[in-house]
C-alpha cells in the first residue's frame, strides 16, 4: 500500500548535542543563523513566523542584554507534544537554547512552564544544572533558569508571556515594537517554542539541506503532532508537513471521522467533504500540532460549546471585541440551540466575530471566530436543531 | 511575625525583592497555604515595595492562584473537548459523591477541593486529573475514587 504519511524521527532522535554545540560555536553568528534561514524553518508554536528572520532580528540589536525565551506555556486544547518534548530530549531544548544564545547574542535563557506542568520541575531543573556545566566545559556563557506560569492560556502569546515573567497580569502588549526590539524587561529577545528549538538544534547538526527538501515550499521540513480525539492512535507523531487531511485520517481516524479540529481550539474545524483539498500545513491549514478527531456519534453543538467556553474563561478581558465577542458568542449558540433566537441570528453573530478578528488586540480574540466560524459553517443544521 | 509573614519573607529572599519575583512568591504561598490570604497578598506586597492592589490584580488574573481558602488538596479535573468527550463528567460525578461536595466547594474537613481546569495538556489520555502537582491521567470514575482514597489514608 502506498503510504503517503511519512513518519520522520528528528526531535527524539538521539544525537550528541554536546559536539553540535562545540562544533557550532565556533562558527559566526551569521553563518547559524544564515543556516537556519535556508531550512526554511517556521515557528512550531502555531503562528509560523521565520525562526531565521526572528534571530537575526535579534541579533542586529544593540543592546546590553538580550534574552532567549523557550515558550513551554503549551496551552492549545489537543496540544500536548511539548511536554513530551520536554520529557524526552530535554537536553535538546537547552541545547537549542544555547545555539539562539550564540546566534543572537545572548546569555540568558528562560524556559515559560506551564504551571499544569510542575511536574517537570525536579527533573528539568536536574538536567539544567548538568547542562550549565558541560557548557561551562566548552567554555560558552550561557544560564537556563524556569518560569513557572499559573494556569492563564493567554500567557502563551509571546509578550503576554513577559508581562507574565515581569510579574505582571499575563496581557498582551501592544505591537510593534516586537520582542526582538524589546521583549522581556524592554531587552531584546527572541522567544521560540519548545519543537522550534529542537528543529534549530537539528538544522545545525545536518545542514539546512536535509530539513528543506521535505515537506512543501510554504511548510519545509515536518512537525510534531498530538492526535487526540476519537482515534485508536491518539498519541504523539512526527510527520512530514504538507500531507492531505484524507491521508491524515485515512491513517489515524477510526473509520467513521465525520469532522477534524486542525490547529486546536483556535485552529479551523474541517468537516469529512474537504479533506480531499485540505492540505496540513501553512498553505492550507497550519497548526501548533493539535488535530482532534472526531467521528459521527459526536455533537458538534457540543464541541462548539465546549471551545467557546473555553475562551470566554481564557480571554484575559483586556480588549473589549475579546471579552464581549466571547461571551457574546457563548451566549448565542445557547440562545438558538434554546430556540430564543433564531437561527438567522447566526448571521448576526458571524459579523460579531469578523470584528472580532479584525479588532481583537492579540491572537486569542483574532482566532476565537476560527472555530466558531468553520463550525457554523459545515455544521449549521447541528447548531439550531 | 506570623507564619504566612516569615514564609513571604523567606521567598523574598531566595527570589530578590524586584518586580519580576512576585510571580514566584505567589506560586511559594500557594504551594504552601494552597490559596493568597489578605494577610499575605499585603506582606507580598510590604516585601517588594510595591501596591496591595498591584499584588492582588497580579494573582486574581492566574486560575491557579486562589483568593479564597482551598483544601489541602487541590483536584483539578480536565474538562476541555477530549476529556469531555472521554468521560470527565463521570468522573467528577463519583468524585462529588465520594467527597459529599459539590464542583468548586471544599470539603468540610480542609483536605479537598474539588475544581475543573482548562485543557491540562493530556488530550491523547483523557480524561486526566491534577491533584496538586501530581497528574492522573486515563482515569475512570473508579481509579479516581481510589487515588482518592490513598490520599485520605496518607493524610
Amino acid at each position: 500500500m502506498d503510504n503517503k504519511i511519512k513518519k520522520v524521527d528528528l526531535i527524539f532522535e538521539k544525537v550528541d548535542y554536546l559536539e553540535i554545540l562545540d562544533r557550532s560555536f565556533k562558527r559566526t553568528q551569521d553563518e547559524i543563523i544564515l543556516d537556519v534561514i535556508d531550512s526554511g524553518l517556521r515557528g512550531r508554536g502555531g503562528a509560523g513566523f521565520p525562526t531565521g528572520l526572528k534571530w537575526k532580528f535579534a541579533k542586529n540589536e544593540e543592546a546590553d542584554q538580550k534574552y532567549v525565551i523557550c515558550n513551554a506555556d503549551e496551552g492549545e486544547p489537543g496540544t500536548f507534544k511539548d511536554r513530551e518534548i520536554l520529557t524526552q530530549a530535554p537536553e535538546k531544548v537547552l541545547a537549542g537554547m544555547a545555539l539562539c544564545g550564540k546566534a543572537t547574542g545572548a546569555n540568558e535563557g528562560f524556559i515559560y512552564l506551564r504551571g499544569e506542568y510542575n511536574f517537570l520541575l525536579p527533573s528539568l531543573n536536574a538536567t539544567i544544572d548538568k547542562f550549565h556545566k558541560q557548557l561551562k566545559e566548552l567554555k560558552f556563557d550561557f544560564t537556563v533558569r524556569i518560569k513557572s506560569g499559573s494556569g492563564a492560556y493567554v500567557c502563551g502569546e509571546e509578550t503576554a508571556l513577559m508581562e507574565s515573567m515581569e510579574g505582571k497580569r499575563g496581557e498582551p502588549r501592544n505591537k510593534p515594537p516586537f520582542p526582538t526590539t524589546a521583549g522581556y524587561l524592554g531587552k531584546p529577545t527572541s522567544i521560540n517554542n519548545v519543537e522550534t528549538l529542537v528543529f534549530a538544534l537539528m538544522i545545525a547538526k545536518e545542514g539546512p539541506t536535509k530539513f528543506r527538501e521535505m515537506g512543501t515550499f510554504d511548510s519545509r521540513g515536518s512537525k510534531v503532532f498530538s492526535v487526540s480525539g476519537d482515534t485508536p492512535k491518539a498519541g504523539i507523531y512526527e510527520l512530514e508537513l504538507g500531507m492531505s487531511l484524507e491521508d491524515f485520517v485515512n491513517e489515524f481516524g477510526d473509520g467513521d471521522t465525520k469532522a477534524v479540529q486542525i490547529g486546536g481550539a483556535s485552529g479551523f474545524c474541517v468537516a469529512r467533504k474537504h479533506f480531499k483539498e485540505t492540505v496540513i500545513g501553512f498553505e492550507g491549514i497550519p497548526t501548533g500540532g493539535s488535530m482532534m478527531l472526531f467521528n459521527s456519534s459526536r455533537s458538534m453543538y457540543n464541541i462548539l460549546n465546549d471551545y467557546l467556553e473555553f475562551f470566554e474563561e481564557e480571554s484575559c478581558g483586556q480588549c473589549t471585541p475579546c471579552r464581549v465577542g466571547c461571551q457574546q458568542l457563548l451566549k448565542g449558540i445557547e440562545a438558538v440551540k434554546k430556540g430564543v433566537r433564531p437561527p438567522a441570528y447566526l448571521d448576526d453573530l458571524q459579523k460579531l466575530s469578523e470584528t472580532m478578528k479584525l479588532a481583537s488586540k492579540c491572537g486569542l480574540g483574532q482566532s476565537a471566530p476560527n472555530p466558531f466560524n468553520s463550525i457554523i459553517n459545515n455544521f449549521r443544521e447541528e447548531i439550531i436543531y | 511575625m506570623t507564619k504566612v509573614e516569615e514564609l513571604v519573607k523567606k521567598e523574598a529572599e531566595i527570589h530578590g525583592h524586584n518586580r519580576e519575583s512576585l510571580m514566584p512568591i505567589l506560586q511559594a504561598v500557594v504551594r504552601s497555604e494552597r490559596f493568597l490570604s489578605e494577610e499575605a497578598m499585603v506582606a507580598i506586597a510590604r516585601e517588594l515595595d510595591i501596591s496591595t492592589a498591584d499584588v492582588f490584580g497580579t494573582a486574581s488574573f492566574y486560575t491557579f492562584m486562589d483568593t479564597v481558602p482551598k483544601g489541602k488538596n487541590i483536584i483539578r479535573v480536565c474538562k476541555t473537548i477530549t476529556c469531555h468527550m472521554k468521560g470527565k463528567d463521570a468522573v467528577i460525578a463519583a468524585l462529588e459523591d465520594l467527597l459529599k461536595i459539590k464542583l468548586g466547594e471544599n470539603t468540610s474537613d480542609g483536605k479537598f477541593s474539588l475544581l475543573q481546569a482548562n485543557c491540562l495538556g493530556w488530550c491523547h489520555k483523557g480524561p486526566v486529573m491534577l491533584i496538586n502537582d501530581e497528574v492522573y491521567p486515563e482515569v475512570t470514575p473508579e481509579s479516581a475514587v481510589e487515588v482518592i482514597q490513598e490520599y485520605l489514608k496518607q493524610k
